[in-house]
């Protein structure tokens, strides 16, 4: 196990630096940078230029140097914390990105909770139920849930619950609270507004687990152990939980590496829709204003975010499934 | 010595058990009657094929089928509600037919108010001369499907806020949509079985660099990362060029699932009899791999790609959305829900979300289409 663990953290380097170079050359490929894009906003608002400052700032940043130099630079940089400068901000990257990076990672958290409670019964009920009335029904809400843009759910669902329970629209918590210290009203007002973007975001990755769990159900509860358990009088439920459950679990944790990149990209957009303070809508200013260094800086977080998710997925299946680990240490 | 039965018939070896037509025709059915056997028998699946193809049909003759023009305004008619189509007045048949409006501006909300005047009774046309088009951008021509009456008006979903038909503009967006999808997964699909190919046929240190770079590709967040590259495109190149640069970014991004699953059926493949018996016979790998590996796994490839086109439908209407994809004046599915962001458009303008409706409609239809072909394609499904 520990082998294992060692060499998927030591294969998680590599992965990490081609990201990052990835990141760096995506965010260097719009034509100028931000400085020329400031100036020459400046420019047209007939302000003066402050030259010091623009020189200072490229000169600090390498604007100026070679390709290759600036991303050893920053990468360096993040390696010892330092992830460069929000030019938009004024404020090093660090300072910008904490607390929404934090919330980020809640909310990406709470989904695959979500994602899990919820496809877990629909799932189990499905595949034992197959083809009645509520299937089908269950079924199909499925689609729907895959097929709806997820903003749109969130525009809509917004409305129903301002409607029904009056909680204020878009934002993390009431605007009562904003700048109070944190209390328990504060709380409650923020989880109130948690529950929205979680539904929305987790959707479409729930109908996914949904007919992914049916389908791995269906197959088990096809198999002959099942049939030979029943013939000897084994009740059905606890059949159930005890044998076929046990193998259709597998998924629910092997589908956090394909659920996470999803949920991340589903919480960008709902996140700008329902303006929470995420990376999301961050990301989408940072990328617009050529704010390089802030860009380059969230997508490799919500990478990094994935990354880790997927290795702790994998060692918790390996934890949890003699036949991965003992494949794997064998080898 | 126990006795056994032994018939008197006299034994005729040609004998056989006779088939009906239908059997005969089922044992001797290429694979691909097979797949087309078994695709027919997934309903959900036949049906979004028909609607697929209608729609896609229609994509190629929208100027005619559109009442109004993508951009033409009506500056007396702006956000203004869907106007249903009615067919019989008071008792009396008409045929289809329209109320028209009276308008009203609340002046304390600053409100438009538009109610449907019973005694304006419009009606519709059809195949007649409305507003001028250019049939793809060259044929020069007046003749519509449905017009509305003299100096009436047909907005079936209503208006946006300069006025202009949604349903007609729902119309052009859907060339733009349907085409984005397609378009896209034809890139990687190309660039999926090439590096799936390279990687399962040729193993080694060709398949660890690919795994690689598929899975730094994959550990990226989908749509963050067409954010940051549609953002890079830069904002002077014309709408069509961004409408390329959009589709490329979609394709360059999604081939990555398309070449897992190559690679794997390539590795399963290349061992089996037939392929060795190719290589043995001096085949080359070009030949080994077009010949005799591709059709083996076409049908299940063209299952997976359609499953993934949905995935690009939704991303460009998200990026659209966002303002980070297609440019006015090209119209798509992405670009007029954009203006119903607020909930301000939900609550008093719901029709403005109209667009949601068919991309809901195609992201089903491509999901059911994709799951009746892979249970086609599979030989050895029940």
């Amino acid at each position: 196990m520990i082998d294992y663990l060692i060499r998927r953290i030591l294969l998680m380097i590599p992965t990490l630096v081609a990201i990052s170079f990835l990141c760096f050359v995506i965010i260097q490929l719009p034509p100028g940078d931000y400085l020329s894009t400031y100036i020459a906003e400046l420019q047209s608002q007939g302000e003066a230029v402050d030259q010091a400052k623009i020189d200072f700032l490229r000169q600090q940043y390498g604007l100026d140097r070679p390709f290759l130099e600036q991303y050893v630079v920053w990468l360096f940089g993040c390696l010892q914390g330092d992830f460069g400068w929000s030019f938009e901000y004024e404020r090093p990257v660090s300072e910008v990105v904490g607390d929404r990076l934090v919330l980020s990672i809640i909310l990406s958290f709470s989904t695959v909770l979500f994602t899990w409670i919820v496809a877990f019964p629909i799932g189990i009920y499905s595949a034992t139920h197959r083809y009645t009335l509520a299937d089908h029904g269950l079924t199909f809400l499925g689609f729907l849930g895959l097929a709806t843009p997820n903003f749109l759910l969130a525009l809509i669902l917004l409305y129903a619950t301002n409607r029904v329970f009056g909680t204020s629209i878009g934002g993390l918590m009431d605007p009562v609270y904003l700048g109070q210290s944190w209390s328990w009203g504060k709380v409650v007002s923020v989880l109130e507004h948690l529950v929205v973007p979680t539904i929305v975001i987790g959707t479409a990755g729930t109908a996914a687990m949904i007919r992914r769990l049916r389908a791995n159900l269906l197959d088990e509860l096809h198999k002959q152990y099942v049939t030979t358990a029943r013939a000897k009088g084994m009740a059905p439920g606890r059949l159930l939980i005890k044998y076929p459950l046990r193998m259709a679990l597998n998924p629910f944790i092997a589908d956090i590496g394909n659920l996470l990149p999803q949920l991340v990209s589903g919480a960008a957009v709902v996140s700008i829709v329902m303006s929470l303070p995420t990376t999301g809508p961050m990301l989408l200013d940072a990328l617009r204003s050529q704010d390089m260094y802030l860009a380059g800086s969230f997508l490799l977080f919500l990478a990094l975010l994935t990354v880790v998710g997927v290795l702790l997925s994998d060692l918790a299946l390996a934890a949890l499934d003699p036949r991965i680990r003992l494949q794997d240490t064998s080898r | 010595m126990t006795r056994r039965f032994v018939s008197d018939q006299p034994y005729d070896p040609a004998h056989t058990v006779p088939l009906s037509a239908a059997q005969e025709r089922f044992y001797a059915a290429t694979p691909r009657q097979l797949f087309w056997y078994r695709f027919l028998r997934h309903k959900p699946a036949v049906v979004s094929a028909v609607i697929l193809v209608a729609m896609y049909l229609a994509c190629l003759c929208i100027e005619f089928l559109a009442p109004y023009d993508l951009e033409t305004r009506h500056s007396d008619h702006i956000l203004a509600p869907p106007q249903s189509i009615h067919l019989f007045h008071e008792g009396r048949l008409v045929g289809p037919f329209v109320y028209g409006f009276d308008y009203q501006l609340d002046l304390e909300t600053l409100q438009r108010n538009y109610t449907p005047n019973p005694q304006k009774v419009q009606p519709l046309r059809f195949f007649c001369h409305g507003d001028d088009y250019r049939f793809w951008g060259m044929i020069e021509g007046t003749l519509h499907l449905v017009c509305p009456a003299e100096g009436g008006t047909v907005f079936l979903l209503g208006t946006d806020r300069l006025g202009r038909d949604i349903f007609s503009r729902l119309l052009y967006g859907m060339r733009i949509s349907l085409t984005v999808g397609i378009l896209g997964i034809a890139i990687s699909l190309v660039l999926g079985v090439l590096f799936g190919g390279l990687a399962g046929y040729y193993g080694g240190w060709v398949d660890n660099i690919i795994q690689r770079a598929i899975e730094v590709l994959r550990s990226f967040p989908e749509l963050p990362l067409w954010m940051a590259l549609s953002a890079s495109l830069p904002v002077d190149w014309s709408p069509v060029v961004i409408y390329f640069g959009i589709t490329i970014i979609l394709g360059l991004l999604d081939w990555t699932g398309l070449a897992r699953s190559v690679r794997s059926k390539f590795l399963a493949l290349r061992e089996e009899d037939f392929c060795v018996a190719a290589e043995l016979m001096g085949a080359s790998p070009t030949r080994i791999i077009l010949r005799h590996l591709m059709p083996s796994f076409m049908s299940h490839l063209i299952a997976s790609a359609t499953l993934a086109i949905p995935g690009m439908i939704l991303g460009e209407t998200a990026l659209s959305f966002l303002g980070l994809g297609l440019r006015p004046p090209i119209t798509s599915w992405g670009v007029m829900l954009a203006e119903a962001q607020n909930i301000n458009a939900v609550v008093l303008y719901p029709w403005l979300m109209a667009p949601v409706v068919p991309v809901m409609i195609t992201v089903l239809a491509f999901n059911f289409l994709g799951d009746g072909l892979r249970d086609a394609a599979d030989p050895y499904s029940r």
